[in-house]
């Protein structure tokens, strides 16, 4: 059987006194997008950053494609996208875009296409030659997902990519992401915007350091016996609907 | 060719800052040329000379030159007391051919200016006499020829040995020539302190704004962004280094006696060095304004060790910690090539600790972003 893309297995990560992860349990698997979501706080960058080696584990196991992390050639398989917006704001778009392209190694014949395809994905081709920091908030957030998406990687790590991105292009950034996931690559996203769960294939609640419910949306509906994914995540803290 | 890729953003990234490029280029020109105005042998300094039992022509000939004045005096006992109050700068006292020269030396400038004025006085005035001399010599030499054929030459006794000059100074000593003797280290320093405060910033911005966490995130590898930076920063340096050396050796007047090349190429070391240092420092600062504490601690107090003070005299624990002081060898490497003409192959010293401070610090670099991704 092919390894998971990626697996969790009772991840604790201490900030010094705080325990921000207690026990984490997750696994993505290739082909399918997984939501990570929790309220703002209770750790859903610290997930991704551990499983990525970008910090240190304090307890628990982080692979990635069946490899301990942090594996520098692993990296060039995974797009990662920080809930910052990191980007070279004195450079432009493109140039941003084409600096990432040779980070990710891809080849010379490939950079050109591979930037017009990802600037079309989240339509930012007719700004791609201004200066990053004349862009918008918005702007900035669709160019991070734009870097993220070269070079088509076997996995995607989304950190909130869609916040202040306006609906009618967060429908296409979607539509976009079932299509990696139906070439087979996996995903996986975290978000606070809770009608976006409903779009992933699985869902995982992240709640006091701990994934308190993994499942499909439907199943997760099912199991609070409520409507929406909101109302799952209200149950599961308690608060009285 | 990553290395390559991160050369040319970091670059593009430069040449687009215009305030930093403005801070690189034109503060140290802007910092020497106010040294220049405080410290340099002003040619206006005006100077007063005592003269002693020297002969009328050089009193002539010194009072011709420009801000001299020449007051004679009958012994030296009254002209050493005019020197001690203050109404006269220097004493010249002249005995048959040789000269002792007494100068206050308060006041280097005018030590310079005056043992320069009666260097020109004196050669002026040898001049003279030499032709005086010549015409003299060929007419007689014409006479005997002319007369006794058969007599054997005598010979003129002219001697045209050079006067000897003694100088006595009743404060310091002839290094007190301070501004002269420091220049070459003084000129390190601004190399290492204006590569220093730019390359620090570099990594910094790059930490502070999330980039290099999207970076590392990619399969760079690490030495591939420090090189990235070494280069990039180092083109800068290469022509910041140039620009401080010229402008140094021009505007200051300084003398090299050896290849100016081979200044340049001595600082352009130094720079490496202290872009290495920058970017390590960097990786230990969490904003610009610790970035800048830095400065007063590791980067100003460089100056004290660097031999601008001679190290001879001081305490051995000071001794020490001026053994890694980059600039004491870039400073001690430059002093050599200005003042003696010293060639690179004879600084092998110099050269390989500097050498083993960039290599060294560059290692530390590509070890230290470690602490952001473990591979
Ligand atoms: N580098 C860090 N040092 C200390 N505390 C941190 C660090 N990163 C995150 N935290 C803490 O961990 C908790 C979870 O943060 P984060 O993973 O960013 O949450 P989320 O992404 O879900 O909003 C927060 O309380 C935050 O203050
Ligand atoms: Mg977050």
């Amino acid at each position: 059987m092919a390894s998971a893309s990626i697996t969790l297995t009772h991840l604790v990560k201490k900030f010094g006194p705080q325990t921000v992860l207690k026990d984490i349990n997750l696994t993505v698997q290739p082909g399918e997008i997984v939501g990570l979501i929790g309220p703002s706080g209770s750790g859903k960058s610290t997930v991704i950053k551990t499983a990525l080696g970008m910090e240190l584990a304090d307890g628990g196991q982080a692979t990635v494609f069946g490899q301990q992390m942090p594996q520098r050639q692993l990296l060039a398989r995974i797009g990662y996208m920080a809930q910052t917006d990191a980007l070279y704001e004195a450079l432009s778009g493109k140039e941003n875009l084409v600096f990432f392209a040779k980070m990710k190694g891809l080849t010379k014949t490939t950079i050109t296409a591979a930037i017009t395809h990802v600037a079309t994905v989240v339509d930012l081709t007719a700004d791609l030659n201004k200066r990053v920091s004349g862009y918008s908030g918005g702007m900035k957030r669709r160019l991070s997902l734009a870097i993220a998406l070269l070079g088509k990687p076997e996995l995607l790590i989304l950190d909130e990519p869609t916040v202040g991105i306006d609906p009618a292009l967060r429908r296409q950034v979607w539509r976009e992401l079932d299509k990696v996931r139906d070439a087979g690559s996996s995903i996986l996203i975290t978000t606070h915007v809770m009608d976006e769960a409903e779009l992933t294939d699985r869902v995982a609640l992240l709640l006091g350091g701990e994934v308190i419910a993994f499942a499909t949306p439907a199943q997760l509906k099912q199991q609070y016996q409520v409507a929406t994914i909101e109302d799952v995540f209200l149950k599961a803290e308690g608060v009285t609907l | 060719m990553r290395t390559f890729a991160i050369m040319t953003r970091v670059l593009k990234e430069l040449v687009r800052d215009k305030r930093t490029l403005t801070l690189m280029f034109l503060a140290p020109i802007f910092i020497l040329i106010l040294l220049n105005f405080v410290f340099s042998v002003s040619q206006s300094t005006n100077v007063t000379v005592g003269t002693v039992t020297v002969t009328q022509s050089l009193n002539r000939e010194l009072g011709q030159t420009k801000h001299v004045t020449v007051k004679t005096y009958a012994n030296k006992t009254a002209a050493k007391k005019a020197l001690k109050n203050d109404h006269i700068d220097a004493i010249i006292q002249q005995k048959k051919q040789n000269y002792s020269l007494t100068y206050a030396n308060t006041d280097a400038s005018k030590t310079t200016a005056t043992k320069l004025a009666f260097k020109n006085a004196l050669s002026a005035n040898s001049l003279a006499q030499m032709k005086g001399r010549l015409t003299l010599a060929t007419t007689a030499l014409a006479k005997l020829r002319q007369q006794l054929p058969n007599a054997p030459a005598t010979q003129q006794q002219t001697n045209l040995a050079a006067p000897k000059l003694t100088n006595h100074y009743v404060y310091g000593d002839a290094n007190t020539g301070f501004f002269d003797k420091i220049l070459p280290i003084l000129m390190g320093f601004f190399v290492f302190f204006f590569v220093f405060l730019i390359s620090g910033m570099a990594l910094l911005g790059e930490r502070t704004s999330g980039t290099l966490d999207r970076l590392l995130a990619t399969p760079v590898k690490r030495y591939e962004i420090v090189f990235g930076y070494m280069l990039s920063y180092g083109i800068l340096a290469i022509f910041q280094t140039i620009l401080i050396v010229m402008v140094t050796i021009l505007l200051l007047g300084v003398e090299v006696v050896g290849s100016i090349v081979n200044v340049v190429l001595i600082n352009l070391l130094l720079a490496l060095v202290a872009l290495a240092f920058g970017i390590l420092l960097s990786t230990f600062a969490n904003s610009e304004f610790q970035m800048m504490q830095f400065i007063p601690i590791l980067v100003i107090p460089q100056i004290f060790f660097s031999g601008i003070i001679p190290l001879d005299s001081m305490a051995n624990w000071v001794k020490a910690i001026s053994y890694v002081i980059p600039i004491k060898y870039s400073g001690d490497a430059a002093t050599q090539i200005i003042t003696r003409g010293v060639p690179l192959s004879s600084l092998g010293l110099d050269i390989g600790v500097l050498l083993i401070f960039l290599v060294g610090l560059t290692c530390l670099n590509i070890l230290g972003l470690r602490r952001y991704r473990k591979v």
